[in-house]
């Protein structure tokens, strides 16, 4: 089985394809196998980005209301699967509902999930999936040892998006079929929370807070630093799990990861749970009291501080000069 | 109101880990109950309360009879635990676990199953949905708030941009992020109590489960190798004198970003 047909799972905000979903297109194209996309939502509203980015069709549910994604799409998935269209390979993000999707396609279909992948490669017939480990200082590449579809969960930013020029995909309906008992969770009420600056995963630089911070009050240093560089905050494990800031905020293993032109670690001492999510940055500042914490082992200035002193002392100098 | 938990004993993430000859993480010695899972446990314990009665049972499974995480969560106060141990399901992968986790929690017959979004060691995030899947359960995962209302569970769910409402039928599977409620540390008494309070323990056989299915035998992912992954050297290290602010504002400008 060479590997000749990907389906990529989409996913939109709105009619807004996400960025991962365009990275999981740029790295299927690159494989030289024929491109599709599922998508949980009318197709022909993301038709045309998904087109441009190498989709030839995408197969499509139509709206969902207000079901939560991953009992239809995989569903639908399925259905096609046992109707005799068969992928080698299908791309998942891994985000929220990335997730869902994945897990309930990996039972359905009774195959395993390589999650949090970061590279990918095709060997002769076999699917090879790179993950990070012990804080990215390790790759372990792996694959599956069985028959196709391979399900594969992909971790935003391991790929660069990049648009192929090509025409909209060609919409095919799908169903999503009756969702019976497990499917029965609906989405009530959507509360999207005003946000300032960029997304954590887009900005171009990202200032992050641990536990060196010392108490939840303090974090408004590093959204005011943030704020200061139109970056994005951001946050070490350790000070989410303290219920300082939501989880959305993690950047990491368990997070994450981020690829900032600068990122700023301010009293996070680098745990291998942390540096895997931010060491792609292009340049790494760190302040931390400590001289001997891992993250200066990958900061490209690192200051051996106290983020108490060394903070507000920038903050001032930044809006010194306006 | 039961519900059930599932908690992973995992090695000291304090400690550096390490791959065996076969790369699979080493698991030998003390292991510990995963931070993340404490959270849900948390929550389970604060439902059951609310709900004026009921137990909290914890799931898990492990390769060895390792306790000692179990006995973190029942010290926490669950009521009781069921620990799936077996040679056999060393090597297994996500879905191998949910296989075994589904057939165990279906003995507690639950009303409602709560899970970390993912373990700290392994993170492959997936084997909630797996285990609802199996038991043909609703799930809804990333849960920062959770509250029980009849036969209802409402879940503040976290989204990219915030947060959504999600209500679902009981019995259902919830994962709970961290951080969410501030976790209970043991008392000397419950630890003491702990250690009265029933552990049923498992094979895969008692769970009716065919070993080729589990274990490195019924896993389909192998690894293939192991690399080395480029190196990131450090840079310049100073030692604030009080004025080392100048130096990341010359750094700033240098990379244009201011």
């Amino acid at each position: 089985m060479a590997v000749s047909k990907i389906w990529v799972v989409a996913e939109a905000n709105g009619a807004k394809v996400t960025t991962a979903t365009l990275e999981l297109l740029a790295a299927s194209r690159a494989t030289g196998a024929t491109v599709e996309a599922v998508f949980g939502g009318d197709g022909a509203a993301v038709a045309a980005e998904l087109g441009e980015h190498g989709a030839t069709k995408v197969y499509a549910t139509g709206d969902l209301g207000g079901a939560l994604l991953g009992v239809p799409v995989a569903s639908a998935i399925a259905a096609l699967v046992a109707g005799g269209n068969v992928p080698d390979l299908i791309l998942i993000a891994q985000s929220y509902d990335g997730r869902d999707i994945a897990g309930r396609l990996s039972v359905k279909l009774d195959k395993t999930v390589l999650t949090n992948g970061v590279g990918l490669s095709i060997a002769g017939d076999s699917v090879v999936v790179d993950h990070a480990v012990f804080g990215g200082a390790k790759i372990v590449k792996a694959s599956f040892t069985g028959a196709g579809p391979n399900i594969v969960l992909i971790r935003a930013k391991s790929f660069a998006a990049e648009s192929a020029g090509g025409a909209a995909a060609a919409v095919e309906s799908i169903s999503a079929g009756d969702r019976g008992a497990a499917g029965a969770a609906v989405v009530t009420e959507r509360h999207v929370e005003a946000r300032l600056g960029p997304k954590l995963d887009e900005a171009a630089v990202v200032v992050s807070g641990g536990r060196g911070l010392g108490e939840a009050g303090k974090y408004s240093m590093v959204e005011d630093l943030a704020k200061a560089l139109k970056g994005a905050p951001g946050a070490s494990r350790a000070i989410v799990d303290a219920g300082w800031v939501p989880y959305a905020y993690q950047v990491g293993q368990t997070g994450k990861t981020v690829k900032p032109d600068v990122y700023i670690a301010c009293g996070i001492s680098g745990a291998t749970q942390h540096m895997v999510g931010m060491k792609g940055a292009k340049n790494i500042i760190a302040i931390n009291k400590d001289k001997e914490a891992p993250i200066f082992g990958i900061a490209d200035l690192g200051i051996v501080g106290d983020v108490h002193k060394v903070l507000p002392k920038l903050l001032e100098a930044l809006r010194a000069r306006g | 109101m039961n519900v059930a938990v599932c908690v992973k004993q995992i090695p000291d993430p304090a400690l550096p880990g390490s791959l065996d000859a076969t790369h699979a993480l080493v698991r030998e010695g003390k292991l510990v109950l995963d931070d993340s899972d404490m959270y849900g446990v948390e929550m389970a314990l604060r439902l059951v309360e609310t709900a004026g009665g009921g137990e909290v049972t914890l799931v898990s499974m492990a390769p060895n009879s390792e306790q000692s995480g179990l006995r973190t969560g029942l010290a926490m106060g669950a009521h009781k635990a069921i620990l799936v141990s077996d040679p056999v399901l060393k090597g297994s992968d996500a879905l191998g676990t949910a296989k075994v986790l589904a057939a165990a929690i279906k003995r507690a017959n639950p009303d409602l199953v709560i899970a970390a979004t993912e373990s700290s060691d392994g993170y492959t995030g997936t084997t909630p949905v797996q285990i609802a899947e199996l038991l043909g359960l609703p799930s809804v995962t990333f849960a920062k708030k959770v509250t029980v209302d009849g036969s209802t569970v409402h879940v503040q769910r976290q989204t990219e941009d915030g947060y959504d409402d999600v209500a679902s039928p009981l019995p259902a599977m919830v994962t709970v992020t961290a951080g969410v409620v501030e976790v209970r540390y043991p008392s000397f008494k419950g630890i003491m109590a702990a250690k009265g309070k029933p552990l049923e323990l498992l094979t895969v056989a008692d769970l009716g489960i065919d070993a080729g299915s589990v274990g490195w035998a019924g896993a389909g992912q192998k690894i293939d190798s192991v690399i080395d992954a480029e190196a990131r050297g450090s840079g310049e290290v100073i030692e604030d004198d009080g004025e080392s602010h100048n130096r990341i504002i010359s750094f700033l400008e240098q990379l244009k970003v201011i």
